[in-house]
């Protein structure tokens, strides 16, 4: 078995297509499953999954896009980090694009500031070595996926004694957002597709409360077609069953446990906030990651709080992103997609990142879906 | 965000780094984050420039044996494509 | 010659002349070149010139399989070769970044000798100006190029109902690995460019009598950029099997590890073609027997199922629409 085995293998036609006759064949009853993570919503939007299986299997878009759900004050902080004279500042993927209430970093960049797209946070302490006279702020964002790296660059910026290298954490947690999808009573959710890379990391013990609390199936699954669709069979069985617990689809890189090694990582370096903003949700308690106290000579909320503007901003009034996110509502009933929202023009947290829910139904989407229109 | 890939590592070097091959592509990632011991034609799943763990190469082929047997029963009329409940609730 | 170009090799003056003689003179040899008057005096076999310009950026200059040079030349008889037009003369200017290494230079310009002997192009009339540090990013070429069409009426108003999709070769090779060169990625393969000259392929198919409704190389934006130009232009629906369209495995690697979609990656040197689908086999048979086209599949065709719109058949049986490339997707890719 070669890696391209492990991709392909899991993206042959002929087992997608009897995996769907099977789900076809034992479903009884609509289920709408959330797909946490953007990474998953990204596979049923690209292989068109919702197209080959059965009608009353449908997929709703959960907030688990880290770029997506970042308010708008917080971006704000990016640009205003990014704007310190002799300030480098350095994030990861989508961030550069998303716009703040006024501007965004690219086109900040454009403007002469040095904002760096970085695709491994350890380069951070390269760029901080090289430009020992400039403050070099890491804007760290993503969910548990990713936390682990910043803790690791955290490490090297002691081991390495660097007094130039700040940084600005966003990130994020799983089931306490899912814990607020949930908690109102009102999502229309049956069950869950758990984030694979997330879990990889966690292991899928941290699944367990919300199954018995909610009674809802939640299925651990890979990133490729095949999983997805293996995981949704699973569900279909659990809900046959009347069961409702965590099932492990990705069983060849998830356990229950996880990678032990990261977690003491995350855990010497950070501690959970307890309350933390997300865009379309709302305040969501314990969800989200701070440097713990004695890290605060590093830390660019502190250090540099007086650049950081505090009013907290919604978003218009016409973006659903909110019910998106809670199954509610589809991109396409939103009024202003397609037409004032667009990727390259964003309005709510769900059409700004390639994960949001309405910019994987921009992009991938417009075909073959209930309510489309070309 | 999440996006990660299983790729094959072909060298590791003195300060833990592996060249990691990706349907031909290198690249270096840390395996900082992994605990147990990396072996050359190891699998990992790498995420920004990082190794987060092994990928079991056994539980793959289970999963990739339990696809054939359901297509195979695919195949020999075992699954009707036609059949299956179409009511909903 | 001195090892680094200095502002005095643009300044006109004897060490311009030299320059223009030690190097350029001497790989671009042609009679109407070596008059060195003020503009070329030519004659043309037609009056029906195609006439095209285009400006090299790319960044960095030298990657596998070629460097701006050769792009420059590829790029430029490719546009007139698109219009089925034999590329006769370009007009070729250089500019060039004070401290640029005269090795270097001299290394693009003997590439650029070879590309043009592929298509019997010729440079006839140039320019070189020489900008202090920062004034370029090391070396920057402007080209402008003629040609006499023999194959007229290709047009991206043509496309009809019926008609097929041809592709020439793998997508996104030249893309994929400029990208891969980028320091910041520091990826490593053995990912190739795609650089080539097409005439000889486009003149081959001219000569064998095959109809050609629509042709274009698929450059920046690459093929999904072509597909929606022509869906949008004749307003018609371009249904492609995605199975079908040609992608080396290292441009699949590349697109799985950095997020990408190889139709959206630049190509410089395939081409997609819109043909009636009784012409098909021919080009296609045509088409294997140069290197620069031997991948060449058919990989859609046109109907009227949706306007202006691409749409993408997938190999598990579900379908969705390719939309244009947007955005910020790789800068100074050519």
């Amino acid at each position: 078995m070669s890696e391209v085995d492990l991709i392909e293998g899991f993206r042959d036609p002929e087992h997608m297509k009897a995996l769907a006759a099977l789900i076809k064949k034992e479903c009884k009853s609509k289920i709408n499953i959330m797909e946490v993570c953007g990474g998953h919503t990204h596979t049923i939007m690209k292989f068109g999954l919702s197209q080959i299986l059965p009608e009353f299997i449908e997929f709703v878009h959960g907030p688990g896009c880290p770029v997506c759900i970042m308010p708008k004050e917080r971006i704000d902080h990016a640009i205003a980090l990014a704007s310190m004279p002799n300030t480098i500042l350095a994030t990861l993927g989508d961030m550069i694009r998303v716009p703040g209430s006024k501007t965004s970093l690219q086109k900040l960049r454009a403007e002469g500031k040095d904002i760096r797209s970085l695709y491994s946070p350890l380069d951070v302490i390269k760029i901080a070595q090289e430009n020992p006279d400039k403050n070099v702020v890491f804007f760290a964002i993503g969910f548990e996926t990713t936390t682990p790296m910043s803790a690791v660059l955290m490490q090297h910026t002691i081991e390495n004694k660097l007094t130039n290298v700040f940084f600005h954490i966003n990130h994020v947690t799983v089931p306490e957002a899912v814990e607020a999808i949930m908690g109102d009573g009102n999502a229309l959710i049956d069950a869950f597709l758990g984030p694979s890379h997330v879990s990889v990391i966690t292991g899928y013990k941290i699944y367990e409360p919300i199954a018995e609390k909610y009674h809802t199936p939640i299925v651990v699954a890979g990133f490729e077609p095949t999983d997805v669709m293996e995981s949704v069979l699973r569900i279909v069985r659990q809900v046959n069953e009347g069961k409702s617990v965590v099932d492990n689809e990705y069983a060849r890189a998830v356990s229950r446990e996880g990678n032990l090694k990261a977690q003491a990582l995350v855990n010497t370096y950070f501690e959970k906030r307890t309350h933390f903003r997300w865009r379309g949700i709302g305040d969501i308690p314990n969800s989200a990651l701070k440097l713990r106290a004695e890290y605060a000579a590093f830390d660019a909320e502190i250090v540099f709080d007086d650049v950081l503007p505090k009013t907290e901003l919604n978003d218009h009034k016409l973006c659903i992103c909110g019910d998106i996110l809670k199954g509610r509502a589809k991109p396409f009933d939103c009024k202003v997609f397609g037409k004032a929202c667009t990727p390259t023009n964003p309005m709510g947290s769900c059409m700004v990142s390639s994960e949001g829910a309405c910019s994987a139904y921009f992009k991938y989407g417009k075909l073959n879906l209930k309510g489309a229109r070309a | 965000m999440c996006l990660s890939i299983p790729s094959k590592v072909i060298e590791i070097d003195e300060n833990n780094y592996a060249t990691v091959d990706t349907m031909g592509v290198k690249r270096k990632v840390t395996l900082d984050l992994i605990a147990e011991k990396v072996n050359i034609g190891d699998y990992v799943l790498i995420h920004v420039g990082f190794a987060m763990n092994k990928i079991s190469k056994e539980h793959a082929e289970d999963s990739i044996a339990a696809y054939n047997e359901i297509a195979e029963a695919m195949q020999n009329g075992e699954i009707s494509e036609e059949e299956g409940n179409n009511n909903y609730v | 010659m001195s090892k680094k170009i200095l502002l005095s090799h643009g300044g006109g003056g004897e060490e311009t002349q030299n320059l223009i003689k030690e190097l350029f003179f001497k790989h671009f040899d042609n009679e109407i070149l070596l008059r060195m008057e003020d503009a070329a005096s030519l004659v043309m076999e037609s009056t029906k010139i195609a006439f095209t310009t285009d400006s090299f950026v790319v960044s960095p200059l030298f990657f596998k399989g070629g460097n701006i040079g050769k792009l420059a030349i590829a790029g430029t008889v490719n546009d007139l070769s698109m219009m089925g037009a034999k590329p006769k003369y370009l007009t070729c200017s250089f500019m060039i970044e004070e401290g640029f290494e005269y090795a270097k230079l001299e290394e693009i310009v003997i590439s650029m000798r070879d590309e043009m002997a592929k298509s019997g192009v010729k440079i006839v009339a140039g320019d070189t100006k020489v900008v202090p540090r920062g004034g370029v990013d090391g070396l920057f070429i402007n080209t402008a190029g003629i040609g006499e069409i023999q194959y007229e009426g290709i047009s991206a108003h043509n496309l009809a109902e019926g008609d097929v999709i041809i592709v020439s070769n793998e997508v996104g090779n030249h893309g994929a690995c400029i990208l891969a060169t980028r320091e910041e990625i520091e990826l490593e393969s053995d990912l190739q460019t795609d650089c080539a000259s097409l005439w000889k392929p486009v003149e081959a198919l001219i000569n064998a009598g095959v109809k050609i409704h629509a042709l274009r190389d698929a450059t920046r934006g690459g093929l999904s950029a072509v597909l929606n130009e022509w869906a949008e232009t004749s307003k018609v629906c371009i249904e492609v099997d995605e199975a079908k369209i040609p992608v080396a495995q290292e441009v699949k690697g590349v697109c799985e590890l950095l997020g990408f979609e190889p139709y959206e990656f630049a190509n410089e040197g395939t081409m997609v073609i819109c043909l009636p689908q009784s012409e098909a086999q021919k080009a296609l048979d045509v088409l294997q027997r140069f290197p620069e086209t031997t991948k060449c599949a058919l990989i859609g065709k046109v109907t009227t199922a949706f306007t202006c719109k691409v749409v993408l058949h997938t190999p598990w049986g579900s379908e969705r629409f390719l939309e244009p490339p947007k955005g910020e997707l790789l800068p100074r890719i050519c």
